[in-house]
This record gives C-alpha cells, sequence and structure tokens, in this order.
C-alpha cells in the first residue's frame, strides 16, 4: 500500500481537479471523473464478489448446499443479455427479482408508510395546550388541502379551487424547506471538502495548518 | 443581470465557507427535539446490550454521515454497549471500519469480535432487511474479515434483529432510512434511530413525527447537535460555522436577485431569454 502523504495528495490532487469544473469543463475533472467512476466500479466488483458470491452462494453451495443451484443458474441466466439469441432467458431471473422487490415494497409501504401515516395524521383538534391545538390544526389543515390540490377529477373552481390555492402554499413552504436543506447538504459537502484540504492533507505530512 | 458571470457566485461562498475554518467563530448550537430524542433513547439502553448499526452510505455523503456516525458511536461504547456494524452500501464497510477504529479501538480500548462487529456490505437491499430480522447469521455467514459469525463472541445469543436493543440507522438514500422504517422498524416494532444527508431528511420528519423514529439527525447540523450533546465537538461542529455563513450568503443572493429582477421589470429593461 502507497504510504498516507503519497494517498492524501493523489485525493487532494483529484479533489482540486474536480473543483475545477466550476471555471468551466476541462480535461482535469473529465480525468477525475473517469478515475472515479473506473474504481467505484472495480471496487463494486470485488466487493460482490468476496463479500456475496463467494460467502452467500460459492462456499455453501460446493459444501454440499445443493439447494443453491437454482440461485447460481439464475444467476447465470442474467449473462445470456450479451447474447442476442438467448438473451430471453434473463427474464427468468429479472422476473423473480421484479416479483420479490415488488411485493417487499408493497407490503412495506403498506404497513410503514400508508397505515401509519395516516394513523399519525388523526390528531385531535382540540390538545392540551393552545400551542399543540395550533398545531395539530395546521397539520390536519394542511394535509387536506394538500390532498385536495392532486384531486384532478373535479375542475379547482369554487371551495375546491380555494382549497386547492391553499395547498399549493402548504406544498411550497414544504418544498422550501426542502431546497433550504438541499443547500445545507451540498454546502456540507463543500466544507467536507475543504476540511480534508485543511487539516487531513497538511496533517499527512506532519503540518498543522489549522488549529 | 442574465450578463452576471455565476463564478462570482461560486467564488463568493467558497471565501464565506473557506473563512470560517481557518478562523473558527464559534456560532452556537441549538440541539433540536429531533435529535435529543435519538441520543435519549440511545442513552437509556443498559450497558451491556446490544444494537444494530446501519452504515448505508459512502464516501460521497462522508462530511455529512461520518461525524454522525463517531459521535453516535462514541455514545454506545461510552455505555458499554455493543454494536453489530453492517451496510447495505458497497463503499460503507471501509468507512464503518474507519470510526471503529477511531473511536472503539483508539478512545475505548474495545476489541473487536468481542463488543463490536463489522458484518460487511451485502447486496439485496430490502430482501436483506427483511432476512435480518428473521437469520442474521443467514445472511451474514461471514464478517467484512471472512470469519465465520459463529466464531465471534459479540455475535452469541444474537439470532436475528429481535434480539438486539435498538437499530441506528446512518442513511444517504435508497436502501436506507424509508426501507428500515418500511421493512423492519413497523414489521418487527423494533426501536429504530436515523441519521441522514440533510436532502433527504424533509422525507423522514413524518417517521419522527408518527412516532416510528425515536429520533432523526438531519445532516452536518444534525450532526453537530449530537456531537453537543456528547460533548465531543468534531468536524461537524467545526463545519457548522462555514454551513451558517454559506447559508446567510445564499439567502443575501437570493435576496439580491429578486431585487434586481423586479428593479429590472420595473424600469422596463429586462429581457427574457
Amino acid at each position: 500500500m502507497l504510504p498516507l502523504p503519497v494517498l492524501t495528495t493523489m485525493a487532494a490532487v483529484l479533489t482540486i481537479a474536480v473543483f475545477t469544473f466550476l471555471y468551466k469543463d476541462n480535461p482535469f475533472y473529465k480525468f477525475a471523473e473517469h478515475v472515479f467512476v473506473g474504481i467505484a466500479a472495480g471496487y463494486v466488483v470485488a466487493i460482490e464478489y468476496q463479500n456475496v458470491f463467494l460467502p452467500n452462494l460459492w462456499r455453501p453451495l460446493t459444501a454440499g448446499q445443493y439447494v443453491l443451484i437454482i440461485p447460481f443458474i439464475l444467476g447465470v441466466l442474467m449473462f445470456s443479455r450479451f447474447t442476442n439469441r438467448f438473451n430471453w432467458l434473463s427474464r427468468w431471473a429479472i422476473g423473480l427479482m421484479v416479483g420479490t422487490f415488488s411485493g417487499l415494497a408493497i407490503i412495506g409501504f403498506a404497513q410503514g408508510d400508508l397505515v401509519a401515516q395516516i394513523q399519525a395524521n388523526m390528531l385531535p383538534l382540540h390538545a392540551h395546550s393552545l400551542i399543540d391545538t395550533f398545531s395539530n390544526c395546521i397539520i390536519v389543515l394542511g394535509l387536506l388541502v394538500s390532498l385536495v390540490y392532486f384531486f384532478f377529477s373535479k375542475e379547482h373552481k369554487g371551495v375546491l379551487g380555494a382549497s386547492a390555492r391553499l395547498g399549493i402554499w402548504f406544498l411550497m413552504v414544504s418544498f422550501g424547506a426542502s431546497y433550504g436543506f438541499t443547500v445545507m447538504a451540498r454546502i456540507s459537502l463543500l466544507v467536507g471538502r475543504l476540511l480534508f484540504l485543511l487539516m487531513d492533507w497538511p496533517a499527512s505530512f506532519g503540518i498543522q495548518f489549522v488549529h | 443581470m442574465e450578463r452576471f458571470d455565476r463564478r462570482y457566485i461560486f467564488l463568493v461562498i467558497f471565501l464565506i465557507v473557506l473563512f470560517p475554518l481557518l478562523m473558527p467563530l464559534g456560532l452556537p448550537i441549538r440541539v433540536s427535539k429531533e435529535v435529543s430524542g435519538a441520543y435519549e433513547a440511545i442513552d437509556k439502553i443498559p450497558p451491556g446490550s446490544k444494537i444494530y448499526f446501519a452504515c448505508d452510505y459512502d464516501p460521497g455523503s462522508m462530511p455529512e454521515l461520518h461525524p454522525m456516525t463517531m459521535a453516535i458511536l462514541y455514545h454506545l461504547f461510552s455505555h458499554d454497549v455493543k454494536v453489530v456494524g453492517a451496510c447495505l452500501w458497497p463503499g460503507g464497510p471501509p468507512l464503518l471500519e474507519d470510526a471503529f477504529n477511531k473511536v472503539a479501538v483508539q478512545k475505548f480500548g474495545k476489541k473487536y469480535g468481542v463488543d463490536f462487529v463489522n458484518l460487511g456490505y451485502k447486496e439485496g437491499r430490502e430482501v436483506v432487511m427483511v432476512s435480518l430480522g428473521r437469520d442474521i447469521p443467514a445472511t451474514f455467514p461471514a464478517d467484512f474479515y471472512g470469519t465465520p459469525v459463529g466464531q465471534l463472541p459479540v455475535m452469541r445469543g444474537v439470532r436475528s434483529l429481535n434480539d438486539l436493543d435498538m437499530i441506528v440507522n446512518i442513511s444517504a438514500g435508497y436502501p436506507g432510512t424509508k426501507e428500515w422504517v418500511q421493512q423492519v422498524q413497523s414489521r418487527y416494532h423494533i426501536t429504530l434511530a436515523a441519521g441522514c444527508t440533510a436532502v433527504s431528511a424533509p422525507e423522514y420528519y413524518p417517521y419522527y413525527q408518527s412516532g416510528q423514529l425515536v429520533g432523526l439527525l438531519g445532516g452536518l447540523a444534525g450532526a453537530a447537535e449530537y456531537e453537543k450533546l456528547v460533548g465531543v465537538p468534531g468536524t461537524a461542529t467545526r463545519g457548522m460555522d462555514a454551513q451558517s455563513l454559506g447559508h446567510l450568503a445564499i439567502i443575501v443572493f437570493i435576496v439580491l436577485g429578486n431585487v434586481m429582477y423586479l428593479y429590472l421589470k420595473k424600469t422596463g429593461r429586462l429581457t427574457r431569454r
């Protein structure tokens, strides 16, 4: 393995290369991007082989758990995508995967989102404190008018139109909050990279640049 | 206004974010009830108990989520809680390893396999989650280093997630907090606390409101609040000054942009592209 100062310098150079995109698209950025994609793909293949294929399939199969021949064959069938003549065989494996994930997603959504969230929004409109009462009323009102906005089976006129317009306001506040959090995430990433350039990189050479 | 080069905005943001990193301002950090909820739930776990630590992120979200992982692990190991860590993101295991080394080994002198374990990465997303609820050794037959889980003392008596006291999930997206709530919390009714990127935090607040999550740490701010609660300021606390000034600059830009827009519209000099 390469020494730490060499590794951190490589990371720092690649970080600066990515930052150059802010000036304009250039070969330094493209180089960093390609290196990242290549390494990430190689890493995933290696870790899938070591941590998934060997312990969960190959080792138990070769140790006598012959029932695992079924997922092994289905896995091999996925590679038939590379041939024009036999690519239809991959549909068996894909079908099983889509079916399994759909089943799990539907059950999970019904249990974890639909029922639980409806339950959570059945709030008393007269609570113990004035703040809770106000808060519950706002949540229930916001939920109802936001749902009305997404009701497209009837023209948004009259009471329905007014509710839908109020729903837009609630949705706008929600989008505004999401935007604020998105900005926070992006600034955090910048902070993270700057801390690396100011602290971790010099520290690998034994230099303390900032305290 | 249309001719304004946006690179000036990048430069201003860069300088504003850089300044407090060089000269920290020490702006106050207020702890939200979502973060204190997670802290209190972890604080209640008796010493010697075991928890499942789902480290579902990769280096792309490291600046936000790694400080959370470090702070929560600090809290867990300071209470002598044993940690079973695993990842559903391929880039996760080395990050979990780094956090274990820095916190468990270097700060508390804990032993691998006895006090904590890194089960590594497993492909299968929701299928893995449901499988963990039934049989952990069948899902992860070996740890990240290939050691059979039956040989690890920390895994003794751990058959499924029900044998653990709590799940802590640090998530950068899919699969992550949403799936842990849908597939595990609602199915097996296990206490779940989560930390997530700021981008995904608004999506998970309803889960906190409904009680499906006992606590939620959102982005760098959530990490900084947790660092404050455990009394160990780290990179999140350090980054919050830069974060706050960066936000302030963006607010100023938004206000200026709107003022300019209204002025140009009023004077008839606004050209549409």
